[in-house]
């Protein structure tokens, strides 16, 4: 496979008392999505805050195109090409389609605003992504929630981002809305870009992810092919199945009779 | 699969056939702008139906009413309270409230009369430094907002009380200032233009308006957006016209176009154009839509913030300082009473949403015009204040209530 695009190593964050993550590991390929997954207080958002530098780590080492980068602020992320879509989508209700997928960005000519151009290039964005909206000019409150979603997604790609990265993104969405975004992440794969998908919806993850990191308890817990891995593994990852005291124990001695117990 | 991509192509470039398309026919549009309607996009329609009843009602009981002089006279004593209004829509438009122009403005009255006459300093720099006042008092509450975090509402409060103060002491123990009546101050509000002044502006913003609406729509069906058709764009255009002419043709009935309403329709006019077509505006309204998006999208919303409590301050010093040139004076009452009432419940009745984010700079003007009509009015019918207050009370509750109705409508026809 191609050199990753993004490739993190031994990141470890400890806020106060807790040690949110520890020597964690992570790797985006282009073209490739990867699936974080982990139970609550896995640590998942915070590693996601390490790489869009939100909240930037203690020690570790994040590689960009194989070359050390330091990612302290959000702007370093973007500059690199690492688009972050939160799961509050951050969409600005009474504006249309095309003020929000330019907001902070706008066209202009000669100072005035260039809508022309804007809703050109908008038009141009969203058919590329195959998304079918019916008037760019509507209030985004107007839309659905997959509609929603996807222009938040629209909108990351505008500054031509390598890695986008997807808190939640079926969260709060019916099954043909999930459908839609779905879509919409196989066409960023194919497109080249490294896709991070955080989830917690396992037959989302079988239908898009190529890969599956577990996070457990801040530390690397697992990293699946999801081709190949049955999907009982994997939750047994998420939920540490595999590390409980009937098994340990089970490791340890071989009790005759233990299926009784 | 490579059979199939020119059909998906030619698909893309097509119309959704989701959207309808209103016909390019006089039916289509009649049938297009009802269906707007119904979905709660109101705009200025409710404003307008009200004007046109207040002017039948009153016209029906004093024949003066519909006068070139009254009217002329009503065009001059919206234009304080209409210039408030306008930088309080800025404020409603952020989703917050300045409830110290009326103070502001009097302020600025102050500080004008007090360098103009007690200092004896030339009046245009009297003038710009008492409209720099109204900028400095807006930044200092925009900053006390934005930055240190006290809701708008409490610190334009305490401006209320305290401009007032600083107003008060300014005047010293007279209390009135007069304005002399020949110097520049006074001419704001005493200069009426010739007619064929009035009939070049009026034909030449028709003109303008006509040009770049027929331009721009023409440029978009180039690009392959959906564009309006000549049709609409000639009715519209007429729908501007009716008005423009006829409020030429009633003013050069009487001393020709005041120049202060000049003036306020020049800043409704600017602040328009700034609220839809540039960066600015857009950043305003993304603010007033959700901060947090504003934020993250690389806005910075503090700025923004401080800068509408300027714009809004600074227009009430410009409203106090046409209200001086108005009565010829400043005195403790400038500025106070129902001012500050009537500013937020002329932008409000002008379709000035209070939940923030939706609005235009032309609520200054028809709200202006329906409260003024009504002030009017009432004038001639020789009722007193305590009747203007009531109908004013119960015309703004009418004006908050449609708000809120088809701020509920656009919810239900999903339309923000």
């Amino acid at each position: 496979m191609s050199e990753p695009i993004l490739e993190l190593s031994g990141i470890s964050k400890r806020f106060g008392a807790v040690q949110a993550l520890s020597e964690v590991d992570l790797r985006v390929h282009p073209g490739e999505v990867v699936a974080l997954l982990g139970d609550n207080g896995a640590g998942k958002s915070t590693l996601v805050k390490v790489i869009a530098g939100v909240n930037p780590a203690d020690t570790g080492e994040i590689r960009w195109e194989g070359k050390p980068v330091t990612v302290n602020r959000p702007g370093d992320a973007q500059q690199l090409g690492i688009a972050t879509i939160y799961q509050d989508l951050a969409l600005c209700d009474n504006l249309d389609i095309v003020a929000n997928l330019f907001l902070g960005a706008e066209r202009t000519s000669a100072g005035l605003l260039d809508e022309l151009e804007m809703e050109r290039r908008a038009q141009e964005l969203l058919d590329s992504l195959s998304v079918r909206i019916p008037s760019l000019r509507v209030p985004v409150a107007s839309l659905s929630g997959g509609q929603r979603q996807i222009i938040a997604i629209a909108r990351s790609l505008l500054g031509d981002p390598k890695v986008v990265m997807l808190d939640e993104p079926t969260a709060a969405l019916g099954v043909a809305q999930t459908a839609q975004v779905l879509d919409l992440i196989e066409r960023l794969r194919d497109q080249g870009l490294g896709v991070i998908l955080i989830s917690h919806n396992m037959a989302d993850v079988r239908a898009v992810a190529d890969r599956a990191v577990v996070l457990r308890l801040g530390r690397n817990a697992g990293d699946f092919r999801v081709e190949d891995t049955p999907y009982e593994e994997i939750v047994a990852a998420i939920t540490g199945a595999a590390d409980n005291p009937v098994s340990r124990r089970a490791g340890r001695v071989t009790v005759p009779g233990s299926e009784e117990a | 699969m490579a059979q199939q991509t020119p059909v998906a192509k030619q698909e893309v470039g097509a119309r959704d056939p989701r959207l309808i398309v209103d016909a390019a026919s006089p039916s289509g549009l009649v049938s297009g702008a009802l269906r707007r309607l119904r979905g709660g996009e109101l705009g200025p329609v409710p404003v307008i139906i009200g004007l046109v009843i207040i002017c039948v009602v009153f016209q029906s009981l004093n024949s003066n009413f519909l006068s070139p002089q009254n009217l002329s006279n009503l065009t001059l004593q919206i234009v304080s309270t209409g210039l408030m209004s306008c930088g309080v829509i800025m404020v409603l438009l952020l989703g917050e409230i300045d409830l110290s122009v009326g103070s502001v403005s009097g302020v600025a009255g102050a500080v004008l009369a007090v360098l103009a006459v007690n200092q004896g300093i030339n009046e245009i720099a009297a003038i710009t430094l008492a409209v720099l006042s109204g900028t400095l008092i807006g930044v200092l509450h925009g900053t006390v907002f934005a930055k240190v975090g006290v809701p708008a509402f409490v610190v334009t409060l305490a401006g209320l009380i305290g401009w007032q103060g600083v107003q008060l002491y300014l005047l010293g123990s007279d209390g009135t200032i007069n304005v002399p009546y020949d110097g520049v101050i006074a001419s704001l509000t005493q200069t009426y233009f010739v007619p064929w002044i009035g009939w070049l502006l009026a034909v030449g913003a028709v003109g303008v308006y006509f040009a770049s609406t027929f331009l721009g729509e023409r440029r978009r069906a180039a690009a392959g957006l959906p564009a309006k058709s000549v049709l609409e764009v000639a009715v519209r255009t007429v729908l501007l016209a009716i008005p423009v002419f006829g409020a030429v043709i009633v003013l050069n009935l009487w001393k020709g176009i005041p120049l202060a309403f000049l003036i306020f329709l020049g800043f409704v006019v600017v602040f328009d154009l700034m609220l839809r077509k540039t960066r600015y505006g857009r950043m305003v309204f993304a603010v007033g839509g959700n901060a947090e998006a504003a934020r993250r999208a690389g806005i910075n919303v503090d700025l923004i913030r401080i800068s509408v409590f300027a714009l809004a301050s600074t227009l009430a010093a410009v409203g106090g300082i046409l209200a001086a040139s108005r009565g010829f004076a400043v005195t403790q009452s400038s500025g106070a009473g129902d001012v500050l009432m009537l500013a937020i419940a002329a932008a409000v009745i002008g379709g000035t949403s209070l939940f923030g984010g939706r609005g235009s700079a032309y609520s200054a003007l028809l709200g202006g015009l329906v409260l003024g009509a009504i002030t009017s009015g009432l004038y001639l019918l020789q009722m007193d204040s305590s009747v203007r207050y009531m109908i004013t009370a119960v015309v703004l509750l009418i004006a908050v209530v449609l708000d809120a109705v088809s701020r509920r409508s656009r919810k239900a026809h999903a339309r923000g």
